[in-house]
């Protein structure tokens, strides 16, 4: 079982996961309408592209925008899990293994204290995530089960992986299951809400060329404070 | 399908037409007929089809129900943070709603829409700067209203306003006879106290073309002749256009696209046919969106921008200011406290908090800025016609607070409004709260301060 799940398994979903998202960010490309969307993206490029740069450099640094600012909760909640979620699945020392078994090359590694501190901290984040749902009258009339489905299936692999790591129980399942809903992510992404891992660039980048081209980036002598 | 006499998919199309509507008074006979309209769901598909893209059809799927933009959008505070005013929340149950269920909808939810619509967003596209992926709330109302006007759902007062461009060209029934006589009786009415003062009308190649808001010259003409005053102060080389001199769009607001391309037109037309230097806009931020900032879309110009530089009037001043054009005399500066607001539609939506910040630097001694400010600052309340549909009246005065107590803040009584529906907004709120302030276009106070120039002057009796 396992040996399948990391064998062509994995190759699916990796395919899946890469092939699809760029999908979606070709499309979304693609879809963008100068009239439409009421932005003259060909004309100004350069300064559009200032413009989306500046606006998504802002949005990944913590504390780096007004919004971040004013929401040190949902800030903290978002970059303890998020910075887990794309350094751990990455540079974990036994996902490279399975690189190397796989395609013969590996990435450089984190040091095994670092990665359990970091995914301890994104279950942290994850949970922090998931009280405010529940906390905030604000953010709980908008959540459906789907947010809470993206959000277990995105938190399930950090939980199982460490349950595996600390061998808590049995061991070959919880690695099934880590490995099981790791692929489940991977799989999904491209087509559920997930699609954000990308489209979050696309729609944040492409407000940030709205705001640079068109709405008085040109006039404003620093780039907009975000 | 029932289509009503006045409330039907069918924009307007004549001057009896727009006095019938009108003629109906408070749209009392409208409103009861929009309950019987019938939705034609095959043609909403087919529109949300068509022009649902990329990023509005994304925004919709990706937002995280994060609920961070709550706290961005001023309805949502001032309405004791009540969740149905979540901005997410308003446009998921709304836009989000109509495209999942790909425009098969009832008659009644589409009235929702248009309360939501027209009552609960303004379009001041705050809520966009708050929220991480960057989904502007007030793009997609602004959408969302052009889906519900294809229909025949919205309101009553916004109907007529994008019938008066219709018809007139302008958002009031302002011919081109009035405003001709209107520009020269403010020429002959002035011309005693400011000798050599003029309203040039279609003069060619001129440095500037003035455009404005049919409001001046239908309610308050004096601003027409304030402004003609500053231009002959300042020495400008300067016309207005005989056609094609109303810059604002109601039809934007009400969601009329083909009447804001028309409207949008007749002013680009009268830049080609006058080929001014540059233009200048007035006093007035929805003025300033329609025509310079959104209108080259409307009117198809690939490189976004208007036939010729168009500034807004703020940029102007600060600019006849810095240059020496315009001099203040110190004496007469503002002594009081002043504050400013900051007109979402030229400064968050073009980047002008700049200008009118060093206005003020040059006229007033003690300014006080407003909390939040420039780009941050919140809507004045009456914004994206929400000043004018007496249907949300209630809905409007309770927006109102959020400026009444900004203002109260800075402990100011004079309130510097360079834009026609926050300056609105203001008489009303204070009208609503009585909380004992004055508001002011920049025009009237510049006239009291400037220096007038030695060959200007009166000659003595
Ligand atoms: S902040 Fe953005 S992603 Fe979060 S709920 Fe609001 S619109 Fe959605
Ligand atoms: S655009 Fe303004 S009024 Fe509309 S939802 Fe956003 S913040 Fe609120
Ligand atoms: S009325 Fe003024 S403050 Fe309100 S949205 Fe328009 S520009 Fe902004």
């Amino acid at each position: 079982m396992i040996a399948f799940l990391t064998g062509p398994m994995l190759w699916v979903s990796l395919l899946v996961f890469f092939g699809g998202l760029t999908v979606r960010a070709v499309m979304y490309v693609r879809g963008l309408n100068w009239q439409l969307d009421r932005v003259a993206y060909k004309p100004h490029m350069s300064l559009g592209l200032r413009g989306a740069i500046h606006s998504i450099r802002c949005w990944l640094i913590p504390g780096g925008t007004y919004g971040w600012r004013q929401q040190p909760f949902m800030a903290t909640g978002f970059f303890l899990f998020h910075i887990g979620a794309i350094l751990l699945p990455l540079f974990l020392i036994g996902h490279q293994e399975l690189l190397k078994m796989a395609f013969g090359f590996s990435l450089p590694t984190i040091p095994s204290s670092v990665a359990d501190a970091l995914t301890v901290l994104a279950i942290i984040g994850g949970f922090m995530l998931a009280i405010r749902r529940i906390a905030l009258p604000e953010v709980r009339i908008l959540t459906t089960a789907y947010d809470w489905f993206i959000l277990g299936i995105s938190v399930a692999p950090f939980v199982t992986g460490f349950i595996a790591r600390l061998h808590l129980g049995n061991y070959d399942f919880w690695l099934t299951c880590h490995i099981l809903t790791g692929e489940a992510v991977l799989l999904l992404a491209p087509f559920t809400k997930l699609s954000h891992i990308v489209l979050f660039f696309m729609s944040r980048g492409q407000l940030g060329m709205d705001y640079n081209i068109k709405r008085g980036g040109a006039k404003r002598e620093t780039a907009f404070p975000w | 399908m029932p289509q009503g006499t006045f409330c039907n998919t069918t924009p307007i199309g004549s001057e009896e037409e727009l006095k019938a509507l009108l003629g109906d008074k408070g749209g009392a006979q409208y409103y009861e007929e929009m309950k019987e309209l019938d939705v034609d769901s095959d043609a909403l598909g087919a529109l949300l089809e068509k022009t649902c893209q990329s990023r509005i059809h994304t925004w919709l799927e990706i937002c995280a129900h994060c609920g961070m933009c709550a706290d961005s959008c001023f309805l949502y505070r001032v309405n004791d943070r009540d969740p149905k005013q979540v901005p997410a929340y308003k446009i998921q149950s709304t836009l989000g709603e109509l495209v999942k269920k790909k425009g098969k909808v009832t008659n009644e939810f589409m009235r929702h829409c248009v309360d939501v619509a027209w009552s609960q967003c303004t379009c001041c596209n705050r809520c966009g700067m708050y929220c991480p992926h960057g989904i502007d709330m007030g793009v997609m109302f602004s959408y969302l209203r052009g889906v519900l006007n294809s229909q025949g759902f919205v309101p009553w007062e916004m109907k007529i306003g994008s019938g008066m461009h219709r018809v007139y060209n302008a958002q009031m029934d302002v011919t081109t006879e009035d405003w001709i006589d209107t520009c020269e009786w403010m020429a002959e009415e002035y011309e005693e106290e400011w000798p050599g003062l003029e309203i040039p009308i279609d003069k060619e190649d001129a440095d500037i073309m003035y455009t404005l808001n049919a409001r001046e010259p239908k309610h308050y003409p004096e601003d027409l002749a304030e402004a003609a005053i500053l231009f002959h102060l300042a020495g400008e080389n300067w016309t207005v256009p005989s056609v094609g001199w109303e810059q604002t769009s109601l039809a934007m607001f009400a969601g009329d696209w083909a009447a804001c391309k028309m409207q949008v037109e007749s002013v680009y037309k009268a830049i080609e046919r006058l080929r001014p230097k540059r233009v200048i806009g007035t006093e007035c931020g929805h003025a300033h969106r329609a025509t310079v900032i959104e209108g080259p879309y409307w009117a198809g110009r690939e490189d976004g921008l208007p036939p010729a530089p168009y500034i807004h009037y703020v940029e102007w001043v600060a600019e006849a200011l810095r240059t020496g054009k315009l001099k203040i005399d110190p004496e007469k500066k503002i002594k009081e406290p002043v504050t400013l607001q900051d007109s979402c539609n030229y400064v968050r939506n073009h980047g002008l908090a700049k200008a009118t910040r060093e206005i003020m630097s040059y006229i007033a001694e003690d300014f006080r800025e407003m909390g939040p400010k420039r780009e941050h600052n919140y809507c004045c309340g009456g914004g994206g016609g929400f000043n004018g549909i007496g249907k949300y009246r209630k809905e409007r005065n309770k927006a109102l607070q959020t400026k009444r107590d900004q203002i109260l803040a800075t402990g100011c009584k004079l309130v510097i409004a360079p834009c026609h529906n926050c300056w609105d907004a203001i008489r009303d709120l204070e009208e609503e709260y009585e909380i004992g302030i004055r508001w002011s276009f920049l025009k009237p106070l510049l006239i009291k301060m400037v220096i007038v120039p030695d060959h200007l002057k009166l000659p003595e009796e």
